[in-house]
């Protein structure tokens, strides 16, 4: 399970690094968003995969708790960036006439 | 125990909420004042119970350190928080000549951004510093992009996009320490990484790797601060002052984590970060100046100035000698507030000069030469190290405290070289703006008495360190002392956190 999970994020990561890199600001965000799901994912399996439902009272070992209050700190505080990073590409879309992270028009040439 | 602590975290999220609702503009302005006023004596009575050397805990929620959050009080974060409050409040001061008034919620977010800080470095725990850096950093998007204009949506979507790449790092290092130690708290993890073993070593140095790039993002280490200059440069004047303050937390984080956690006693881990941390930071320093030589305003200048400053405290903290660290903890309080009266200055030279505005060309003469001129030459002494003023000191002490050899070649080569290429390009700057004038005055801008009082408030640090440079380097020659006495902080753990 470990593997398959490990694979999983690394292939999350690489689709995020991919649209990361991308000249636009809406496939940016999208793969900010793919490395967020990635490490939370990655937060919650520091905890060790497996163990039941970390509640008081149910039978057995349960999974580590501290994992999983980082992860849920890190989703809103994640959610919270989005939101405002798409709303800064919207912002800039319009103040700058392009959605390109560089600001540049699209009509204008390479400068040498 | 005392909550004096746990103020400089509280004062300035309550006002920050408060500042929230819809009050007057009178109100607003005199309640952020007054909270941002109060954090300098709030910090230096911090300072004081500091400087009995102890090191104070406040345990969050009476949970014993590791299992709860705690904060500490060293002689670090308490000069920390002194640098953070005086900043804050000249900033401030500058703002509410008119700069407040540019888009909505700025005291607020001003108070929670003076919040994020303090309480980064206030915390004893690496996530919940994770949790201030984010607060400080949403709270600096915001900041930088006040008062709108395309120049700063475009610099704002680059510096955003980075520091959330920043973040996700983070949570990858600190999930990584987490997994591999089992704990959080900077001091248990220091235990834990002392102890570990030859199997786990290279993935604890991984995570400890990452962990710096994430802060030489922050402290702008090269090649990681290709942001800075042009977010600095398009930013609001007193949001620039106060920025200043940001590149310090990125670098009290490398010397909070890097002497504690990687420090002497970590073992096979020992002193991680300081193969990198040198060459990195004598080549911020070059490249830095470079920068400034090149820069083509005068706020583009001054943000290349801030890569120069950056560099030299790092190449202090990773000589690791207590010498070093007292000279860089001097150096840092003088980069700090110099850096921000100088971006306060460049506004009000911008304001006299019509469209040129901070151009490095031509332009108007200023209606107050003799006064803006004689504070920036202060400001420029001060930032390119001469005697009599503060940097001159900072320097020197730095130089002397390498030990001869190639580490003190490259070192007094590279700083001496980098003070002198910002010489060459703050004289440059100095005679365009206030000497090669044309003959008219335009009429527009009238001083702000207000603006120049917050400005001359923090370039009076160059004096003003010289002065109390006997009491202010006995406490950082302490600090230097106090940061390598690691039994100090495990005291956190085997004392249960009490205070």
């Amino acid at each position: 399970m470990e593997a398959l999970f490990a694979i999983t994020l690394g292939l999350l990561t690489a689709s995020g690094v991919y649209l990361l890199l991308r000249a636009r600001t809406f496939p940016v965000v999208l793969g900010l968003t793919l490395i967020s799901y990635a490490v939370n994912l990655f937060l919650f399996a520091m905890g060790r995969l497996g163990g039941s439902v970390a509640v008081i009272g149910t039978p057995g070992e349960y999974g580590d708790p501290l994992p999983q209050a980082l992860v849920l700190t890190a989703i809103v505080i994640g959610f919270a960036m989005t939101a405002f990073v798409v709303v800064l590409a919207l912002r800039g879309l319009g103040d700058l006439g392009s959605d390109h992270v560089d600001g540049r028009p699209d009509e204008e040439e390479p400068r040498p | 125990m005392s909550h004096w602590l746990i103020l400089p975290i509280l004062l300035p999220l309550f006002a920050g909420s408060l500042l929230l609702l819809p009050l007057a503009e009178r109100w607003q302005r005199g309640l952020s004042l007054l909270a941002a006023l109060a954090l300098i004596p709030l910090s230096l009575l911090l300072i004081r119970t500091a400087a009995s050397g102890d090191l104070s805990v406040y345990a969050l929620g009476n949970w014993a350190a590791p299992f709860g959050i705690v904060l500490m009080l060293d002689r670090l974060a308490a000069l920390m928080l002194l640098a953070t409050a005086v900043l804050g409040s000249a900033a401030l001061i500058y703002a509410l000549r008119g700069e407040d008034r540019l888009g909505k919620h700025f005291h607020a977010l001003f108070q929670f951004q003076l919040l994020g800080i303090n309480g980064a470095f206030l915390t004893g725990d690496l996530f919940n510093l994770f949790v201030f850096f984010e607060i400080l950093l949403i709270a600096s998007y915001a900041l930088l992009l006040h008062g709108g204009g395309a120049e700063r949506v475009r610099s704002g979507l680059h510096y955003v996009i980075l520091n959330l790449v920043g973040s996700a790092f983070f949570l990858i290092a600190v999930g990584t320490l987490y997994g591999l130690t089992g704990t959080l708290n900077m001091a248990d993890m220091a235990q834990k990484i002392a102890m570990a073993d030859a199997e786990r070593a290279p993935l604890l140095a991984a995570a400890g790797l990452l962990l710096l790039v994430v802060f030489a993002l922050k402290a702008a280490l090269l090649p990681l601060y290709f942001w800075l200059p042009r977010a600095y440069a398009t930013a609001s004047a007193p949001v620039a002052a106060l920025f200043a303050i940001m590149t310090k937390v990125g670098i009290y984080s490398i010397l909070r984590v890097y002497t504690l956690v990687f420090g002497d006693a970590a073992g096979e881990l020992a002193n991680l970060a300081q193969a990198w941390l040198w060459p990195l930071a004598l080549a911020t320093l070059g490249l830095g100046a470079i920068g400034a030589l090149a820069a083509r305003t005068l706020q583009g200048l001054l943000a290349y100035l801030v890569v120069v400053s950056a560099g030299t405290l790092l190449a202090g903290v990773a000589l690791g000698s207590e010498r070093a660290l007292a000279a860089s903890l001097y150096y840092l309080l003088h980069s700090t507030w110099i850096a921000g009266g100088l971006f306060l200055l460049a506004d009000l030279v911008a304001r006299q000069r019509g469209d040129k505005a901070g151009d490095l060309v031509q332009g108007p003469a200023l209606q107050n030469p003799r006064l803006l001129g004689g504070a920036f030459f202060i400001g420029a002494i001060a930032v390119a190290g001469l005697p009599p003023l503060s940097g001159f000191f900072g320097k020197v002490m730095l130089l002397q405290s390498v030990a001869p050899g190639s580490q003190a070649l490259a070192l007094w080569s590279v700083v001496l070289g980098s003070g002198l290429v910002a010489l060459v390009a703050l004289s440059r700057a100095g005679s365009t703006l206030f000497w090669r004038t044309g003959h008219t005055v335009l009429g527009s801008a009238e001083l702000d008495h207000g603006r120049l009082f917050a400005c001359i408030l923090l370039l009076s640090a160059g004096p003003l360190l010289v002065f109390a440079a006997k009491p202010l380097l006995a406490y950082v020659q302490a600090t230097a002392a106090q940061l390598h006495d690691l039994d100090l902080y495990r005291q956190i753990i085997t004392r249960g956190g009490a205070a």
